[in-house]
């Protein structure tokens, strides 16, 4: 039986060993040579130069930082409203299964689609939406990609993960004790009472979940930044993964971007050892 | 206002129905903005403020076909993720049935394991999937996604079919040995059947992650294998000044999947959250 056990695990350790270990290995190759592009000729081994240029690029911590922001914004973004709206739309009322529907669509729209929606038809200062809504209230249209560029990613980023997030909470809300709340009223507890003490606590699990499948997802954001901002003005809306691919192909130097890969990994390995506390404390049964 | 009478109860639920429509209804706007917008002249289309009264064309949509033949682009998305999707089916379905039914000491690490392989920014591989594509000229080619969009979506697989695998009893399988059961017998008629729900909703789900990647597609692709979300990236400019086009492009591109989703949502959640939110 062990054997046997072993055969079936082999091919999924087996690939996802290789997807990991040849690019990884490669990468770190990469990263110690200098390899560029539009330079050819011999890759001498630098040593630790590309590392050095990379962290010490100004772009460098900017593209953190935008990481971060980027990240910790849609998470909360998402984890807040989805909660509100989930709330919400729980109890039973005329038209709920439509509601439900329209709520979820923004989870499937495709992130190319995502970016180059909100960028023209809602955000486009002349002639979009969001200035049509602002001149009805008599303000002037903001150029959202312009002044407001990680503002405006982290718009689009949140408008197509608060579904995601809805989703979970209302599954979540569904498989409430009834009786539990209906006894609470009965006492006198609060609306916010209700709230804090029993409905929080129910969606712990569900929130932990959510916190870890968008941190998945959107430590490594792309394409609504490159089909929008291009991670401009400057490196206004750059995160770790638009810097990287910056650096690889549109700098055509390799060696340079093989760092900040390298770099890209620890931090998702940060991220991921943090998370996995977090998610194997709540996913014990 | 006294909301436990019945004129209060009603009351009540009126303005909640109102304010849940309304979030709804913010939330869909884009999306039926941009319906709407693919059937509008150009002219329309750019109208301030917007016009929601006019006679539809199809223009657009015939445009889109002949411009980019919309249809290739469907194919290889179709091909992608459907292909991906069953291939990692395969090779992740043995896996969770092995570390679900015969755990060893390892188990926990591997499944770890797997999951931090998916924290890894898919950018810290460009480079290198890049130079293994182009030495082996599998630059755009669907072969080239189809093998990167099944290994990128394996390990949610296979976490998902584990927690899946792990509801079922084991005495279920145990009674089924007792009777004499092969292993292939007992996969094929125990398992199977009662973890039915959960291999559809993990394939639903990656179905729909291959579909919309976008980071792949964009960087390995050109135009022959490319999917729709590198299609659509094309128009960022300067088609992107042609709303009508670019909605009608949008909605072709969003539309099997928007729908297939309406019709999947309650598996695509059991998927999402490895079945620990029920």
């Amino acid at each position: 039986m062990r054997s046997i056990a072993r055969v079936l695990l082999a091919p999924a350790v087996g690939s996802l060993f290789l997807w990991m270990i040849v690019p990884l290995a490669m990468t770190i190759y990469f990263s110690v040579i200098r390899y560029n592009l539009m330079e050819p000729g011999e890759h001498a081994f630098v040593g630790l130069e590309n590392f050095r240029y990379f962290i010490t690029d100004p772009s460098f911590a900017t593209a953190i930082v935008n990481t971060l922001l980027l990240l910790g914004s849609v998470i909360l973004i998402t984890v807040v409203l989805g909660i509100l709206i989930a709330l919400l739309v729980n109890e039973p009322f005329p038209g709920q299964g439509i509601v439900r529907v329209l709520l979820i669509s923004p989870f499937f729209v495709m992130p190319t689609v995502n970016a180059l929606l909100w960028k023209h038809m809602m955000m486009n200062p002349i002639y979009g939406v969001l200035a049509q809504v602002w001149r009805a209230f008599g303000l002037t249209p903001i150029d959202w990609l312009s002044d407001w560029p990680l503002l405006s990613v982290i718009i689009m980023v949140a408008w197509q993960w608060l579904p995601f997030a809805i989703l979970i909470f209302i599954t979540s809300l569904q498989g409430m004790n009834r009786e539990q709340l209906e006894a609470a009223r009965m006492d006198g507890a609060t609306w916010f009472q209700q709230f804090r003490f029993l409905v929080l606590p129910h969606l712990a699990r569900s929130i932990a979940v959510v916190v870890m499948i968008e941190m998945i997802f959107l430590l490594s954001v792309f394409a609504e930044i490159s089909t929008t901002t291009a991670g401009g003005p400057g490196d206004a809306s750059t995160n770790i993964a638009y810097l990287i691919f910056k650096q690889a192909l549109l700098g055509f130097d390799v060696g340079v971007a093989s760092a900040g890969a390298l770099f890209a990994v620890l931090l998702a390995n940060i991220a991921a050892a943090f998370l996995i506390r977090l998610v194997g404390k709540n996913m014990e049964r | 206002m006294d909301f436990t009478t019945e004129t209060g109860a009603r009351v009540a639920l009126a303005i909640r129905s109102a304010a849940a429509w309304l979030v709804a209804l913010i939330l869909f706007f884009p999306i039926l903005f941009m319906l709407v917008t693919s059937f509008k002249t150009e002219l329309q289309a750019i109208a301030v403020p917007s016009i929601w009264i006019f006679a539809p064309t199809l223009d657009n949509f015939t445009h889109v076909q002949e411009r980019s033949d919309y249809l290739l682009y469907a194919k290889n998305s179709l091909i992608t993720s459907v292909v991906s999707t069953i291939v990692g089916l395969l090779i992740a379905a043995p896996a969770a049935y092995s570390m679900a039914f015969f755990p060893g000491k390892r188990t926990k690490q591997i499944l770890m394991w797997m999951l931090s392989t998916k924290m890894m920014p898919a950018v810290g591989a460009l480079v290198p999937v890049y130079v293994i594509a182009q030495s082996l000229h599998l630059l755009d080619t669907t072969f080239a996604l189809v093998v990167v969009f099944m290994l990128s979506n394996l390990p949610l697989m296979v976490w998902m079919l584990y927690s899946h695998f792990k509801d079922i009893p084991p005495e279920i399988l145990e009674a089924a040995r007792m009777d004499g059961a092969s292993l292939l017998t007992e996969f094929r008629h125990v398992i199977l059947p009662l973890a039915m729900g959960g291999i559809a909703s993990t394939g639903l789900l990656c179905l729909v992650l291959a579909w919309n990647e976008a980071f792949w597609s964009l960087n390995l692709t050109a135009a022959h294998a490319g999917t729709l979300a590198a299609l659509i990236a094309s128009y960022s400019s300067p088609e992107g000044l042609f709303w009508a086009k670019l909605s009608a492009a949008s909605v072709l591109a969003i539309a099997p999947i928007v729908v297939f989703g309406w019709f999947s949502q309650k598996q695509l959640v059991q998927g999402l959250t490895f079945g620990a939110v029920k």
